[in-house]
């Protein structure tokens, strides 16, 4: 019995990662400052938006860590062989530029958090950079991957800087089932947002390469499953508690708008030193890891899809291309920060709107490819699981093409 | 195969070939080309059908029915055609080999298939297409993309300066997971097993599950168990698993009794054990021994594949015992000397009989009271003692002194090399 129950955990253990990594940094310093918002502006009224986007988020990623185990293929090589070059370079190219400014995003993040601290961006940035770009570069696959976990755990600081604002936890709990739509314009555009932005594309990528890279085969299947759904839950609960704390300290003081994450940090301030410290940590932690890993799943995508050698595991002169856009990724990114007077908010709203075009895309391949019996066999999208994933993907495409509209 | 002087006008690209258009015998018009398919079995090369056509069931020529192929289109001599239905035999261009993975067995590693240029053939009285060589660079790329955004000619024009990467067809090997399907295609891995077993692992390590038992279960045992040797212990694992009991067995039994026991150790206990049953006695029961030690111990570490004499022979011995267990000698850098009881008595460098006379005693020979480490110590303690005394064999004794086996400086590499 003991022994059994040791085998399971030690196969969950050997399953870790993928799916808890790639929720968690869903909530990256994009994510953050737009729970901040909801939280100062709306309270608690926008919590109900938790359990459709978790449901939301679990459907699409299964089918993605389904795919993986079935194929042993990463998503960009199936596009690849299924849809054809002319296809692939598109998505890729859509997938790199995206790509590049929530790069951006998240090096601004780590700017706006060590600001807080009292650290100049001009050291904070580059430094950032040449720790992820050596952390990859001189690491191997599983180094990296176990401090990634461990930053993952970091975000434990957002549950606890929202205790230590003290927030009406009744009203937020009842609010988080109480599904309230309001036809006024803000409230709409934040709904939108927060469950429009919750599947990103890179995460597909992501998601798929991870566990194809981990070794799982449908034997494991289950188990990894298991930690998909994990991952996305527990990404529901930091949201929870970044949209509680900022309720909490803003919200209940005055409704107001913030303009970055920042300002929401600084709103905490009064509220004793720890539970700012914490949430600015927090945010440094997201964008960090953020930063981390887009350069390096986009760099591996587009390899893939496109053919060149790729992983961190090949050499310097194996895969050049992949260390150049990987490393390019990663300065130019750093550098639109650095760069005096860069419109880095129109940058953010210009990648929300090719987000809105390469996600509908990109979910519709993942549809087709589910779906597909030769590729997958037994293993294709039950008609149940169809009907919930056909009516997830058309939600999430309306949501993220109006939010396109509106941000444009 | 000889050089061919690329005549550029005498090669079309696949992308160029689809959707080409197709006339009959009196310049009727009859569709466009929409797949072409080599039937392996038949010619290596020969493009051997034609699928023409749009729709649920295109119809198909074969190859004797063309009579001229040129970049204006395709002429047929007669008008005869069958409707096309899925054939295991043939290997569809655009489906089966367009965008997959294949090996480059020159260059050793797997490649994505960008476009395919095949050449125009003048056989008597008709044109064939014979498939030349597979575009993997920029320039099939650039081709893809563009094909039907501009005109041919410039498309050809700019592609000129283009560096070209390609691999020539006779160098290609596809990886066909359906056993059956493989064997109607007539896909051998006979080339692939010419790779170096090192970089035979380093290519299967690229591939998708099924595509690595494809590979595994056609490569000869003997390469199989080298390469698997090289590969990265959670893909040998699954590899294992994948293979049936027998076929596992086979290849393990090949496998040096240490990499063979690495492996074994890292399986489920049933899996193992099964596979255990299934080798043959004497391999069997040195790696049981084996799988009795602590992996990151001396004797994890070891190997009991070795060559001990009494400590009285003489030169000429050792000459023969080396002759009898010539599968050691490609690594051989060591013999043991032991007494009666086992004990170890010394270490002999190979080379050192090449200058000996025959009727010299090996102990004349031999570094007598060797360094040697216990069964239990640490991976610490041998990597410090090859450190510290260069050694290139390090025998193994357990607590009475006898020798169990065997350390070498290959083994202690692979403990220092970090996992990928």
């Amino acid at each position: 019995m003991l022994k059994r129950l040791r085998q399971r955990i030690l196969v969950y253990l050997a399953v870790l990662g993928p799916g808890v990594i790639t929720a968690v940094v869903d909530n990256d310093a994009g994510g953050i400052f737009m729970y901040s918002e909801a939280g100062a502006r709306f309270g608690y009224t926008l919590l109900w938006t938790m359990i459709p986007v978790t449901v939301i988020l679990i459907i699409t990623q299964v089918m993605c860590s389904r795919m993986a185990a079935v194929t042993g293929k990463g998503l960009s090589d199936l596009i690849r062989e299924e849809f054809g070059l002319r296809t692939t370079f598109f998505v890729m190219a859509a997938l790199l530029l995206v790509n590049l400014t929530n790069v951006t995003a998240n090096f601004a993040g780590i700017a706006g958090s060590l600001e807080l601290f009292g650290i100049s961006k001009y050291f904070s940035v580059p430094f950032g950079a040449i720790l992820v770009w050596t952390l990859v570069v001189r690491g191997t696959y599983r180094t990296v991957e176990k401090i990634f976990l461990v930053a993952s755990f970091f975000y434990l600081s957002y549950a606890i800087s929202a205790f230590l604002v003290q927030p009406d936890w009744t009203a937020a709990i009842s609010a988080s089932v109480t599904p309230v739509v309001s036809l006024e314009g803000p409230y709409l555009v934040l709904l939108i947002g927060l469950v429009g932005t919750s599947v990103a594309p890179w995460m597909q990528f992501y998601l798929q390469a991870s566990i194809v890279e981990k070794g799982v085969d449908i034997k494991q299947y289950p188990e990894s499953r298991t930690e998909v759904i994990v991952g996305c839950i527990v990404m529901a609960f930091i949201k929870f508690f970044v949209i509680v704390a900022c309720a909490g300290a803003i919200w209940s003081n005055g409704p107001r708008e913030i303009h970055d994450v920042s300002e929401a940090a600084e709103a905490l301030r009064p509220l004793g030193d720890y539970a700012y410290i914490l949430f600015s940590a927090g945010l440094f932690n997201a964008s960090l890891l953020a930063a981390s890993i887009l350069p390096l799943s986009t760099a591996y995508s587009v390899c893939e899809g496109l053919g060149f050698e790729s992983g961190v595991n090949h050499r310097f002169s194996e895969a050049k291309v992949f260390y150049w856009l990987y490393t390019l990724l990663i300065a130019v990114g750093a550098g639109l920060v650095l760069w005096p007077n860069f419109p880095i908010v129109r940058m953010i709203l210009l990648s929300q709107v090719l987000n809105g075009f390469l996600l509908p895309v990109i979910l519709i391949l993942i549809l087709i490819l589910a779906n597909r019996r030769e590729l997958m066999g037994k293993w294709v999208n039950s008609p149940i699981y169809n009907l919930l994933a056909y009516a997830t993907v058309a939600i999430v495409i309306v949501l993220s093409v109006t939010l396109t509209l509106v941000s444009g | 195969m000889a050089t061919i002087t690329v005549d550029a006008e005498r090669i079309v690209y696949l992308t160029e070939l689809t959707g080409m258009r197709v006339d009959g015998p009196n310049g009727r018009r009859i569709g466009r080309v929409r797949e072409v398919a080599i039937a392996p079995s038949e010619h290596p090369h020969r493009v051997s059908r034609f699928l023409i056509g749009s729709g649920k069931t295109p119809f198909m020529v074969r190859y004797d029915q063309v009579k001229s192929i040129s970049m204006d289109g395709i002429q047929l001599a007669d008008d005869h055609f069958v409707p096309y239905y899925p054939d295991e035999g043939l290997l569809l261009l655009c489906k089966d080999l367009l965008d997959q993975q294949i090996v480059d067995v020159n260059g050793r590693k797997v490649v994505r298939v960008n476009d395919i240029a095949l050449r125009i053939i003048a056989a008597s009285e008709r044109d064939e297409l014979w498939i030349q060589e597979v575009g993997v660079g920029l320039q099939g790329a650039f081709r893809r993309l563009t094909e039907g955004l501009m005109p041919s000619a410039w498309i050809r024009d700019v592609q000129r300066r283009i560096k070209p990467n390609s691999i020539p067809w006779d160098f290609c090997n596809i990886i066909e997971p359906d056993p059956r399907r493989r064997l109607k295609l007539h896909i051998s891995h006979d080339r692939i097993g010419s790779i170096h077993p090192s970089d035979l692992a380093d290519i299967v390590e690229e591939l998708a599950p099924a595509e690595r038992e494809a590979l595994f279960e056609t490569l000869d045992e003997h390469v199989a168990a080298e390469a698997l040797t090289e590969i990265r212990p959670k893909i040998q694992v699954s590899i294992v698993e994948s293979l049936d009991k027998e076929r596992a067995a086979d290849i393990i039994e090949e496998m040096a009794p240490d990499s063979a026991a690495d492996v074994l150790s890292e399986l489920q206990n049933e899996t193992s054990q099964g596979i255990l049953k299934d080798m043959e006695q004497e391999p069997a029961a040195e790696v049981e021994e084996l799988l009795e030690h602590e992996e990151d111990t001396a004797g994890g570490l070891m190997n009991t594949q070795y060559i001990a004499l009494h400590e009285h022979a003489l030169a000429e011995d050792a000459t023969e015992a080396l002759r009898g267990n010539d599968n050691l000698l490609a690594t051989l850098t060591h013999l043991f000397l032991i007494d009666r009881d086992e004990h170890l008595v010394g270490t002999v460098p190979v080379a050192k009989l090449f200058i000996a006379e025959p009727r010299l005693p090996l102990r004349d020979l031999a570094i007598l009271d060797p360094i040697s480490v216990d069964l239990d110590a640490d991976e610490e303690t041998v990597i410090e003692l090859f450190d510290k005394y260069n050694l290139f064999a390090l025998p193994v004794v357990d607590d009475d002194d006898e020798l169990c086996g065997v350390i070498t400086a290959d083994d202690v590499i692979s403990v220092l090399t970090p996992d990928p």
